[in-house]
């Protein structure tokens, strides 16, 4: 007997609905929403009403969806500069909900979200899940960090919402992780993709085989992964591995998600505008055409944010989704404009390096990049860790092995980097976002 | 009439020898023998225990990749000239030696001598032709206890 429509694997949520609307009613809300939000953004933040009056524009004069493009940018360090709470929109008493972002210096950046931000939350996250596959009867393993990073409370009111068994194991202690998700019959994970790579890697050290176990399907953010890394996942779990999009700024996870065709993630654009622009120049740039990735929030009361520069590399897809939505897809990220570093006046992405070390291995090895300066002259190393697969007993082919990689960087990057075989387990896993860099020059 | 070796990847740094051995000490396993393959990046440990199945599950536990290869152990005549002779036989075999060491115990007036060879089973039937004593597991860990 059926208890609970959403008891049907593969039903249709109602809260999806949104990504199927009719394109022209998709715009004319948009178009509303933003004029109200630009509103919003003038009359009650000091920061929007300078930039916009030093700029010459008026909300007023937004009457086609392109108009945003005579709007302001804001970024990173207008939220630094207007620490804590210089743009919130809304009076404290109507704030239910703040965030925080782990600054890399000094002050984080924080966020601010009222009843009805929260609600808007859990509604783009019940449609990410939904988007997953994901319903009534899963139980979610939620290994997102809980606490001042929106991650956690994001993923888990979403899963709420959407019916589902949430576990709020929250980020770290593998073991008890990798016990759990076998005891209580876990069925699908959120966390970093890195974290997710080191449960499996610590599950086969333990002698439990993922593939074995009920999970399904992974929910995976917050940090920026390649199709190598969803492959190794998918292959050494045996789960459908998602990437979900987002960012605090913006409201947490759950700006934008893949669907079943796992090919770009649809960004819930009633609520986030997207545009690309040319980071150099910051002009528009047409659908297919890669740049940095701008939102502009539509309904966010507490904190809106306007063309907000997440500084992510992607594209709008032109394609419509053969899934049907009508929200647009973007590329999934595999970079940021601020991963980039410039070593001897050389362009150089994280991305670059593991293409470098999966054309030598088939999988890709946990590495670091680490950046330093001797005698005035920067240098690149790679660590990598030795697999069980790639070690041998006699020197000759750790030799070989050591030798292929620098020869693949080398070809890939342009430029020679310096190879560093390490022991297993000694790069730092981590449980949030993982590290790929460590530039110790002190520029 | 193999031995079951284990080796683990060492990164050349001070400290590093001493992790591996500090999980077996744990783990109440002896090492029978060892050596140490260094280049000037990395180290390669090999080890023969009795356990060798509980010393990999240790090691594995703790985080090292371990490396399971079949290794040889051959009695030599521990006088001079008894290193040279066997040499022979192995030479005589067209057999390549990829690395060897030694045990620390001997009986009487033999020593032990560990060899990786390519291909084990083919170097075991050459030597044994010849007339090497081939030390099997079961003798071999009989005599570490006296």
């Amino acid at each position: 007997m059926i208890e609970h429509w959403n008891d049907i694997a593969g039903s249709f949520h109602p809260a999806s609905a949104l990504d199927f609307l009719p394109v022209q009613q998709l715009r004319e809300l948009q178009l509303n929403r933003l004029r109200a939000t630009a509103q919003r953004a003038y009359d009650t933040v000091v920061l929007y009403r300078q930039r916009f009056d030093a700029s010459g524009v008026k909300p007023q004069d937004i009457r086609a969806l392109d108009d945003i493009q005579h709007l302001p940018f804001t970024v990173k360090t207008d939220l630094r500069d207007t620490y804590p709470f210089g743009l919130f929109a809304s009076p404290m008493r109507e704030v239910v909900r703040v965030h925080a972002s782990s600054g890399t210096t000094g002050k984080p950046i924080v966020v601010a979200y009222t009843k009805d931000d929260v609600d808007v939350w859990a509604s783009v996250m019940v449609r990410s899940f939904a988007a997953c596959g994901l319903h009534r009867g899963d139980i979610i393993q939620n290994a997102y960090g809980y606490g001042l990073f929106t991650g956690g409370l994001g993923a888990h009111y979403g899963a709420e919402s959407l019916g589902a068994t949430v576990i709020p194991i929250s980020g770290g202690n593998t073991d008890r992780q990798i016990m759990i998700m076998k005891d209580f019959g876990v069925t699908a994970i959120c966390c970093t993709p890195s974290y997710f790579l080191h449960i499996i890697e610590r599950a086969g050290e333990l002698g439990v085989d993922i593939r074995s176990l009920p999970l399904h399907a992974g929910v995976f953010g917050a940090e920026p992964w390649t199709q190598a890394m969803r492959e190794r996942i998918e292959a050494e779990s045996g789960i459908k591995a998602y990437d979900i999009y987002g960012l605090s700024e913006i409201i947490g996870p759950g700006v934008g998600i893949e669907c079943s065709e796992q090919n770009g993630l649809h960004i819930f654009e009633d609520h986030f505008y997207p545009e690309i622009i040319d980071p150099e120049t910051c002009k528009p740039l047409p659908d297919g055409e890669e740049g940095e990735l701008a939102l502009t929030t539509l309904s966010k009361e507490a904190m809106p944010m306007l063309r907000y520069r997440t500084r992510d590399i992607t594209c709008i897809v032109r394609e419509e989704c053969p899934c049907g939505r009508s929200i647009r897809r973007i590329k999934r990220i595999s970079r940021r404009s601020d991963d980039m570093f410039i070593i001897r006046g050389v362009n150089v992405f994280p991305s670059q390096v593991e293409t470098a070390l999966l054309r030598v291995e088939g999988t890709l090895p946990h590495y670091q990049i680490i950046l330093s300066r001797k005698g005035g002259l920067d240098q690149i190393e790679v660590a990598v860790e030795v697999t069980a697969e790639f070690f041998s007993d006699t020197v000759g082919p750790m030799e070989a092995l050591h030798q292929k990689l620098s020869d693949s960087l080398e070809n890939v990057l342009g430029i020679h980097a310096t190879v560093r075989l390490v022991e297993p387990h000694t790069i730092q896993r981590s449980e949030g976002k993982a590290k790929r860099v460590i530039d110790n020059r002190n520029l | 009439m193999k031995l079951t070796q284990l080796s683990l990847f060492l990164e050349n740094k001070p400290a590093h020898l001493r992790k591996p051995c500090s999980v077996l000490a744990q783990a109440g396993i002896n090492i029978l023998t060892l050596s140490l393959a260094d280049t000037q990046q990395f180290g390669i440990l090999r080890l023969i225990v009795r356990d060798w199945e509980k010393a990999k599950k240790a090691l594995e536990e703790a985080g090292c990749v371990v490396k399971t290869t079949e290794v040889v152990a051959v009695e030599v005549d521990d006088k001079p000239g008894g290193l040279d002779e066997l040499l022979g036989h192995i030479e005589k075999a067209s057999l390549n030696i990829e690395y060897m060491y030694a045990f620390t115990f001997g009986r009487e007036d033999k020593a032990i001598m560990i060899f990786r060879f390519e291909d084990p089973d083919v170097a075991v039937a050459a030597l044994q032709t010849q007339g090497v004593n081939v030390v099997g597991s079961v003798e071999l860990y009989d005599r570490s206890q006296r």
